[in-house]
């Protein structure tokens, strides 16, 4: 009954996005509130039936009914509860199901608070919501449904991958896709506002914080599905450059362009054109992230054609919503009045270089994850395209992108002055001087890139930092003022100096982590002591132990530095029945930031064990660093200006510093 | 995360990974430095029956065997290009991660100058357009009069005098 219950949910989800998709640009187009209004029914009623659907999925999996074909081929009675739940998304049906629940959920938010919005306004962007919308329902229903019974139902289940079986699966997808389908609000406003042809100042205040909160999700789950990549996966990769981590990379280097052009406009109207095509691009990304995931092409071109009922369609939703707004685009554009002009040196000129670098990155991505796919299609000659590709053209890009990063907040609008920010910048640089004269001295004769490329890093904390000292003019003003000046910041200034310190401080976990990395390959017994980067590991002994759903083999370590024991390591190895696979389950201890990591290889005849071991300085910085990023877009999104709709006079006016 | 993400499209196509570990104990060289180079060339090098793996980092059987050839070429005193050019002789170009220039991947190693020059000039173009465009219209219209020029000292004089700091 459950699975027929979401099921039909899900049928009545399609039938009110099909309203959704047309009513309010008819009302829009009349100019008929009630016509627009039905917009925000149909959003929030739809929010209510995918949740029922959603929910019916979990509920048949936690009750475990093999039955339904998705739980019996992921999922097993003797699996923990909080996997059983995760499980749902962690297929092909339930992670499009999650998908359009998101989607839902954000078409959801819009419709209950943006009642600031102009009426017509949020009457299209639903409708565009909607069309989307429409697009998946009709996806997952003629090709992917969840519900499906099996005619004769099986007594137990195919048990989910037990890579997968992690709590990490509980936060990443769900935090992936919240980033990934929250740039479809911005890519509604922007085909609303290319309908309606009128897009001015304010449509950036109200796309900025629906496009932040997108981008604080997606920066975390990129961070969360890298950090769960480290310690699941067994050597110690942290990023591998693989397609599927590239479809999330480019929505993101599309949508902090996004964040920096919607400032511009925000601030002076101006780069509005430029600023509709990034909001159309970012959400084309990720829906080419999901094309590139969910339609098997990425295993091969060939596993893509012999089964392509799935890939076609999502190829098709891609070529009518991405062909479809770009011709949008170039038609209506040239009607959009370009605003404020403004010198070649000067904040707006800085954050159009940030948006050349970050689209050139992003381009750089796009084309090394699907040139390989297109010379196969053309030619049938098959290239690879990996990490040691984009580390050689990423770098060319980073470099003068964080070297510039810390002027752009010190310049003034319209026309800045490059020679009083780099007197301003005195400090940080000198920073960065003797952070590279230390380092070099300190690793003498080592890498010669490394202390320069952590200079760089520090150079970047240091200029946020000075941004943040020039606004509460410290050391200018008594101390108490100045901090009187930091308490009354708005709270987006300080959303950058946190995001932009995040960008140095994951440099610094990047460069260290990568350059001076200590491995040791080799086997121990029972009573072995390994060293490395001075401290010692002891194998006390090896264990068996019956977990849930696996059988496991535990190694137990005891960690001393200098003689004096600092604590227990216990890597396992786990072999699931079921699906006849092992896991390796790494063993981490963290020294500060860095960490110690065993991962365990295969048993010898004698007893003995193959391990890696690492000691991996900083590591812990390389997802720091994004935390603190997404804390500071946290803070921007908390700012009072966008919280409230429309600008009004500032009360604590004589706290606020001049820009 | 590619790995976890990757492994929800390969459980379906349904090969999982073989639980073997990448490089070995009993693989490593004697030759620390010999090793050394084994493993920068191991990273540039693909297994071939992984996704997006590279040889150092697999744990198939496919990657191991050729770990073991790259050292056995190392031993055998090639140099790092002479081992590359064995390896691509027998599988082809798609064994390196980083493809070599030429005519069919010009387009690839060429795009990101090309996009970054295209910006660069684009920007460069329509910042003199509307530069000229506004000089145009700021002749006719920024220019004062020499009236509206002696009001708007007065006006100024007038406020300075008002507000002394």
């Amino acid at each position: 009954m459950i699975a027929e219950f979401g099921h039909y949910a899900l049928v009545l989800a399609l039938a009110l996005a099909l309203i959704q998709s047309t009513v309010p640009v008819i009302g829009a187009q009349l100019r008929d509130p009630a016509l627009m209004n039905v917009a925000r029914s149909t959003a929030l009623a739809q929010l209510l039936f995918v949740a029922i659907s959603f929910g019916a999925l979990v509920m048949l999996h936690v009750l475990s009914d093999f039955s339904v074909a998705n739980v019996y081929e992921n999922s097993h009675s003797l699996k923990p509860l909080i996997y059983k739940i995760t499980g749902v998304w962690g297929n092909h049906e339930g992670s499009m199901l999650l998908w359009v629940s998101i989607l839902a959920l954000f078409g959801g938010l819009v419709a209950a608070f943006g009642n600031n919005l102009p009426l017509s306004l949020r009457a299209n962007a639903l409708a565009v919501q909607g069309w989307v919308s429409t697009a998946f329902y009709l996806f997952i229903l003629l090709t992917s449904n969840p519900f499906v019974r099996l005619a004769v139902p099986p007594i137990e289940g195919r048990d989910l991958n037990p890579i997968l079986q992690d709590p990490g699966l509980a936060v990443h997808p769900p935090m992936l896709y919240l980033g990934y389908v929250g740039f479809s609000i911005s890519f509604s406003f922007a085909i609303a506002a290319l309908i309606e042809g009128r897009i001015d100042a304010a449509w950036a205040r109200w796309v900025r914080p629906w496009t932040l909160m997108a981008w604080v999700f997606l920066t975390l789950g990129i961070a969360m599905g890298s950090y769960w990549a480290y310690y699941e996966l067994g050597w110690g990769g942290w990023w591998f450059w693989d397609p599927v981590e590239n479809a999330s990379l480019m929505p993101w280097l599309a949508g902090t362009a996004l964040l920096h052009s919607a400032v511009v406009m925000e601030k002076r109207n101006a780069l509005k054109v430029w600023t509709v095509l990034l909001a159309i691009l970012t959400f084309s990304l990720s829906l080419l992230g999901t094309f590139l995931v969910r339609s098997g092409v990425l295993t091969s071109v060939h596993a893509f054609a012999t089964d392509p009922t799935r890939g076609v369609f999502i190829l098709l939703i891609l070529c009518i919503f991405i062909g479809g707004s770009l011709s949008l685009y170039a038609w209506r554009a040239s009607s959009l009045k370009q605003g404020g002009l403004f010198a070649p040196i000067s904040r707006e000129g800085a954050l159009v270089l940030n948006n050349l670098l970050l689209s050139t990155a992003c381009a750089t991505v796009f084309i090394g994850t699907l040139y390989p796919l297109g010379l196969e299609v053309l030619t049938g000659e098959r290239i690879s395209v990996g990490a040691p590709f984009f580390n050689l053209t990423f770098a060319p890009l980073f470099v003068p992108l964080l070297l510039a990063l810390p002027f752009g907040p010190l310049m003034a609008w319209k026309r800045g002055d490059l020679l009083g920010a780099a007197q301003r910048l005195y400090a940080a640089g000198i920073a960065a001087l003797i952070a590279i004269a230390v380092l070099w001295a300190w690793t003498r004769g080592g890498s010669t890139l490394a202390p320069l490329a952590i200079g760089l890093a520090v150079f970047v904390i240091a200029g946020a930092l000075t941004d943040l000292a020039e606004r509460m003019m410290l050391f200018r003003v008594p101390l108490s003022i100045a901090l009187r000046r930091a308490f009354g910041l708005p709270r987006a200034s300080w959303g950058t100096v946190f995001a932009h310190a995040g960008v140095g401080v994951a440099l610094i976990g990047i460069v260290c982590e990568s350059t001076w990395n200590t491995e040791l390959i080799t086997t121990l017994k029972p009573g072995d002591v390994a060293r490395v980067a001075g401290y010692e590991l002891k194998l006390d002994s090896i264990n068996q132990r019956q977990g849930p759903n696996f059988g496991e083999m535990l190694a137990h370590f005891t960690v001393s530095e200098g003689g004096r024991t600092i604590g227990a390591m216990a890597p396992s190895k786990r072999s699931f029945t079921t699906r006849a696979m092992s896991t390796t389950e790494a063993a981490l201890l963290s020294r500060g930031a860095s960490q110690l990591y065993i991962s365990l290889g295969d048993t010898a005849a004698s007893g003995a064990i193959a391990v890696r071991i690492y000691h991996k300085p900083m590591v812990l910085l390389i997802w720091f660093g994004p935390v603190l990023m997404a804390f500071g877009g946290l803070l921007s999104l908390s700012d009072r200006r966008l919280r409230v709709g429309a600008p009004k006079p500032a009360r604590a006016a004589h706290l606020q510093p001049a820009e | 995360m590619r790995r976890i993400a990757a492994i929800l499209l390969t459980c379906m196509v349904g090969f999982g990974p073989i639980p073997v570990h990448a490089v070995q104990p009993d693989e490593i060289m004697a030759d620390p430095a010999k090793e050394a180079r084994a493993r920068d060339l191991s990273r540039e090098l693909r297994c071939m029956v992984c996704q997006n793996q590279s040889i150092d980092d697999s744990e198939a059987p496919l990657a191991r065997d050729l770990r073991l050839l790259v050292r056995e070429r190392i031993s055998a005193g090639d140099s790092d290009r002479q081992v590359i050019d064995f390896l691509v002789a027998r599988y082809g170009e798609y064994v390196l991660l980083k493809p070599r220039v030429e005519r069919q991947t010009l387009l690839l190693w060429l795009l990101t100058p090309l996009a970054l020059g295209g910006g660069a000039l684009g920007l460069w173009w329509q910042h003199r357009r509307r530069e000229q465009l506004a000089e145009r219209d700021g002749e006719v219209k920024l220019s004062l009069t020499p009236e509206e020029e002696a009001r708007l000292e007065k006006l100024l004089a007038a406020q300075a005098s008002d507000k002394p700091r």
